[in-house]
């Protein structure tokens, strides 16, 4: 088996010190192969944003190590970081974070454009990836011109802009109503079968089930809760 | 559902033989009802011992047809407009076997928790997977494996809320013995 987009060994997280010490994750092991999707799901305050945030170069875990794409993390230096962050990893957070002085491609097209890529090039990409998300032809909107899942949409498609190989998706869904989140999951399903590979934190059971793996953040540590079988063909294959 | 009322609805749709009832169930169900064609025919017997079908003859290849009458549609129309009663229908196995773990010493609420989430979030990920393929399928379907998802998410929320409750109470607190237990105690009061 080829090397995984995202490998973590004995990651732990400390918070505080003395008394006040919590360990937020203790000993994760965990794979994302290529074309992989995992969801992590668990309570608010499992730890589950602190994995993702450290699967993503964002934090630093107090034990263990992380690889993105044969990289351990621990080794690189900022710059080689950065790029990871900027190249390799897509990120769709809760909030938005837009620029409010950007257009919505241009919020889109901005990584690739720090990135070197040349304008033109960034902005070609941008309008593809928010057609992907259902916005094409709204790309010279600001963000005060849409709507709060507009927005939101606008942030999932500048985390999945380009050619990224680890997609990293916290509650991406949020502020969407239930048939735009189904798009925007398939869309991160479409992005794996393509050969990237998406780690997402939800509480919805429902969202999770597209996954291809599902894992349970507790009390820290992690549990495998189920692994999506081969593609049933009907209701009457599930219940065989 | 009784195939009573599946058999009924077909009828009032239109008369049909047997077979053809069974098929057309399946079809119109999503196939949430699947039945052999024994079952069809007891039944409608029994429709039409209660007056609610008659015989409609023999179609063209000599197969008896069956025809709703009057009393059958209003029998049709008020299963359809009464609601179902959920608090009758809830004897539910999960339910049940959690209740009873968590009152009978040796066993663990938890485990049942935990093998029940994993099966139900295996059944959610193959219906997920159903639903995204199959954007075309028939409208019967769909909406069945719809009511089929929204159960075992529900079911996994519900899951998720007991373990939450059980670590909040102490373990002491979750024996709680009937008072006619003791007869004693009983005639005291």
């Amino acid at each position: 088996m080829s090397e995984p987009i995202l490998k973590m060994r004995r990651v732990g997280k400390t918070h505080g010190r003395g008394a006040q010490r919590v360990d937020a994750l203790v000993d994760i092991d965990l794979d994302v192969a290529s074309g992989e999707f995992v969801a992590i799901t668990g309570r608010s305050g499992s730890g589950k944003t602190t994995l993702l945030n450290i699967a993503g170069a964002l934090d630093e875990p107090t034990t263990g190590n992380v690889w993105v794409e044969g990289n351990d993390l621990g080794d690189l230096s900022n710059n080689d970081l950065a790029r990871i962050r900027r190249v390799s990893v897509g990120y769709v957070f809760q909030q938005f974070n837009l620029l409010p002085a950007l257009t919505g491609s241009e919020n889109v097209a901005l990584p690739l454009e720090l990135d070197g890529l040349e304008v033109r090039e960034a902005r070609a990409y941008a309008n593809l990836a928010l057609e992907e998300v259902g916005l094409g032809g709204m790309g010279d909107r600001y963000p005060d011109q849409l709507s709060g899942g507009e927005q939101q949409r606008v942030a999932i498609a500048r985390g999945l802009v380009g050619p990224r190989t680890l997609l990293l998706a916290d509650e991406p869904t949020g502020a969407l109503d239930e048939a735009t989140g189904e798009s925007i999951l398939k869309l991160l399903r479409d992005r794996c079968e393509l050969g990237a590979s998406a780690l997402m934190v939800t509480h919805e059971p429902a969202f999770a089930a597209w996954a291809d793996r599902v894992v349970r953040l507790r009390d820290g540590q992690i549990e495998e809760i189920s692994v999506r079988s081969t593609v049933p063909s009907s209701t009457a294959d599930i219940y065989s | 559902m009784g195939i009573k009322e599946g058999l009924l609805a077909l009828l009032a749709d239109g008369p049909r033989h047997g077979y053809q009832l069974k098929l057309d169930l399946e079809a119109a169900t999503g196939d949430a009802v699947t039945i052999n064609v024994g079952q069809v025919y007891t039944t409608l017997q029994r429709l039409e011992r209660d007056g609610l079908v008659e015989d409609g003859g023999n179609d063209v290849e000599g197969r008896a047809v069956y025809r709703i009458t009057q009393p059958g549609i209003s029998s049709l129309r008020d299963w359809v407009s009464r609601p179902e009663d959920l608090a009758a229908a809830g004897r539910d196995e999960i339910s049940i076997k959690v209740l009873l773990a968590l009152f009978t010493p040796g066993l663990d609420p938890r485990q049942v928790i935990e093998t029940q989430r994993r099966a139900t979030m295996g059944l959610l990920q193959d219906f997920t997977q159903l639903r995204a393929q199959d954007n075309d399928a028939d409208l019967a379907w769909q909406l069945h494996l719809d009511r089929l998802m929204y159960s075992a998410e529900a079911e996994l929320k519900w899951l998720d809320r007991v373990e939450e409750r059980l670590e909040r109470i102490k373990p002491v607190a979750r024996v709680r013995k009937t008072r006619a237990e003791d007869p004693k105690e009983e005639k005291v009061r």
